[in-house]
C-alpha cells in the first residue's frame, strides 16, 4: 500500500479572508468573550456510539466519494453537515455569531482530516466529536481573550487615531483613478488575475476553476500586473 | 448517488465552494495499529543494525545477572509499543483522550524497575558506579537516537489531524524516549546505579518535554482567527 496523500489545503492562507465572513477575528479589535456567549461549561468530547440510519449511511457514502475526489458529493456533504455542527456547537454552549465560527472551523477540519475518516464507521459520530472539540477550543480561546480584553465600544469609537490623515481620502481617490486607468491598460490575462485574486478576493483554487487557467499562470500574471500597477503609481508620484 | 443540495449551508457557501474546488482524492489512512507497527519496525531495524556493532554477550550476561534490569528493559519496550499505539490513536481527530492512559502500566513497570536498580549502589557497595563522563554518554545516546525516531514518528502523526496536539505530542515523546532508552542497553557496559538512572530520567524527560514543545506546534490545528 502506498503512502496516503496529504491533505490538499496545507493552511488557511490558501483561502481569502472574505471566505471567513463569520471569523471572530474579523469582529474588530475589541472582541470579547461575553457571559452571554457561554451558556454553560463545555462538556468533554466523547464519541457517542450511534446506530447507523439512512442519513448517516448517506453521509458516509458521500464522504467515501469525497475521498475518491467527487466534488459534487463533497459539496453536498459539507452543506448537510452545517445544521449538525450548529446543533452540536449550541449544545456545547456556543452562542450567537460564534456558532458560525465553529461551523467554519469544523468545515476546514473535515477538509484537512478527511483522510482520517474510515468509511466503515459512522460519519455522523465522527463529525460530532470533531464539532464538540472545535466548539470547546473556541470557548477556551474566547475565554482567554476575554480575560485580557474589555468590551468598551464607546471607548473604541472615541479613540483618536494619531495616524489619521484628513486629506487621505482625496489622495486615495486620486490613486484609485490612476490605478483604475493602469488596470484598464493591462493585458486581459493580467487584468483577469487582478480581478479574481485581488478585487474579488478569490482563492487561487477558486480563480483557477473559474478562469480554467493554472494556478501558476494566475500567480505569474498577478505578479506582473502588480509590478505594472506599482510602476504606474510611481511614475505618477 | 443522490446528491440533492440542501439549503442549510447557504451562509457558508463560499467556503464550501472553495473547499470543494480544492478537493483532491485521498487514500484513507491505515489503522493506527498498522501505522504504529511501521514505526516500531523502523525502531527494530535500527536496533538490529546497532546490535551489529554492540558487544552482545556481556549485555546478555548482565541482564541475566540483574533481574531489575531486564524488568526495566521489558518495561521500556512495552512502553514504546503501547505509547506508539496510543499516539497514533490520539492523532485521529475523533479518538477519545483516554487512549493516553494505555502506556501507563508499562511506564510504571519501567520506572519502578529502574528505581529498584538505583538502590543497587546502596545494597551492594561493590557495584561499579559510572563516572559522570560515562553517564553523559548515555544522555548523548538517548538524545541522538531520539532525533530520527521523533522525525519519523512526527511525520507519520502529521498525516492525521490531531485535535489534541499537546497530548499526542507528549505520548509520542514517551514512545520515542522509551525506544531510545531500550536501545541504550546495547551500549550500556555497566550496571545502572543512582546517578546513572538520574541521567536516564533526565534524558527521557528532556525528550518528552521537547516533543511536547515541537509537537504542539507541528500538530496544532488553526486557531479561530482570520488567515494571514
Amino acid at each position: 500500500m502506498g503512502r496516503p496523500n496529504m491533505f490538499a489545503i496545507s493552511d488557511c492562507a490558501a483561502l481569502p479572508p472574505a471566505a471567513f465572513p463569520y471569523s471572530a477575528g474579523a469582529a474588530g479589535a475589541m472582541v470579547m468573550a461575553s457571559p452571554r456567549m457561554m451558556r454553560s461549561r463545555p462538556r468533554m468530547a466523547t464519541a457517542e456510539p450511534q446506530k447507523p440510519n439512512a442519513d448517516d449511511m448517506r453521509r458516509s457514502a458521500w464522504m467515501a466519494a469525497a475521498q475518491a475526489g467527487d466534488r459534487t458529493a463533497y459539496e453536498t456533504l459539507l452543506r448537510d453537515c452545517v445544521p449538525i455542527i450548529r446543533s452540536v456547537a449550541r449544545r456545547q454552549g456556543v452562542m450567537g455569531d460564534y456558532v458560525d465560527d465553529v461551523v467554519q472551523e469544523v468545515l476546514l477540519t473535515i477538509h484537512r482530516a478527511r483522510q482520517t475518516y474510515d468509511p466503515g464507521r459512522s460519519f455522523t459520530a465522527w463529525l460530532r466529536v470533531i464539532a464538540e472539540r472545535r466548539a470547546i477550543d473556541l470557548l477556551r480561546q474566547t475565554g482567554r481573550r476575554g480575560a485580557r480584553e474589555v468590551h468598551a465600544p464607546l471607548a473604541f469609537e472615541n479613540y483618536a487615531d494619531a495616524s489619521a490623515d484628513p486629506t487621505g481620502g482625496l489622495d486615495r481617490a486620486d490613486d484609485a483613478g490612476t490605478i483604475g486607468q493602469a488596470l484598464a491598460s493591462l493585458p486581459a490575462r493580467q487584468r483577469e488575475a487582478v480581478q479574481y485574486l485581488v478585487i474579488e478576493e478569490q482563492s487561487l483554487a477558486e480563480a483557477s476553476a473559474l478562469t480554467r487557467r493554472s494556478k501558476v499562470s494566475l500567480k505569474v500574471n498577478l505578479h506582473r500586473a502588480l509590478k505594472a500597477l506599482r510602476g504606474a503609481r510611481e511614475r505618477k508620484g | 448517488m443522490d446528491t440533492t443540495t440542501p439549503k442549510s449551508g447557504a451562509p457558508h457557501d463560499r467556503l464550501i465552494h472553495g473547499l470543494a474546488a480544492d478537493l483532491k482524492p485521498v487514500r484513507p489512512l491505515p489503522p493506527p495499529f498498522k501505522r504504529a507497527l511501521i514505526w516500531l519496525g523502523f525502531v527494530l531495524a535500527a536496533g538490529l543494525i546497532l546490535s551489529l556493532i554492540a558487544d552482545l554477550p556481556p549485555i546478555g550476561r548482565r541482564l541475566m545477572a540483574t533481574p531489575d534490569m531486564w524488568l526495566a528493559m521489558t518495561g521500556s519496550i512495552l512502553t514504546a509499543i503501547l505509547a506508539a499505539i496510543a499516539a497514533f490513536k490520539l492523532s485521529l481527530p475523533d479518538s477519545p483522550r483516554a487512549w493516553a492512559w494505555l502506556p501507563l502500566p508499562a511506564a510504571v513497570l519501567w520506572i519502578a524497575a529502574s528505581g529498584l536498580g538505583g538502590l543497587r549502589g546502596f545494597i551492594l557497595p561493590e557495584t561499579y558506579v559510572a563516572p559522570l563522563s560515562e553517564t553523559m554518554e548515555c544522555l548523548a545516546i538517548i538524545l541522538a537516537l531520539s532525533v530520527p525516531f521523533s522525525a519519523l514518528l512526527f511525520a507519520m502523526l502529521r498525516q492525521a489531524f490531531p485535535l489534541l496536539p499537546g497530548l499526542t505530542a507528549v505520548i509520542a515523546g514517551l514512545a520515542v524516549a522509551a525506544a531510545s532508552a531500550t536501545l541504550l542497553n546495547l551500549f550500556h557496559p555497566f550496571d545502572a546505579a543512582a546517578v546513572d538512572l538520574l541521567v536516564h530520567a533526565f534524558a527521557v524527560a528532556l525528550v518528552v518535554v521537547a516533543s511536547r514543545a515541537v509537537g504542539a506546534r507541528a500538530f496544532a490545528p488553526a486557531n479561530f482567527s482570520q488567515p494571514a
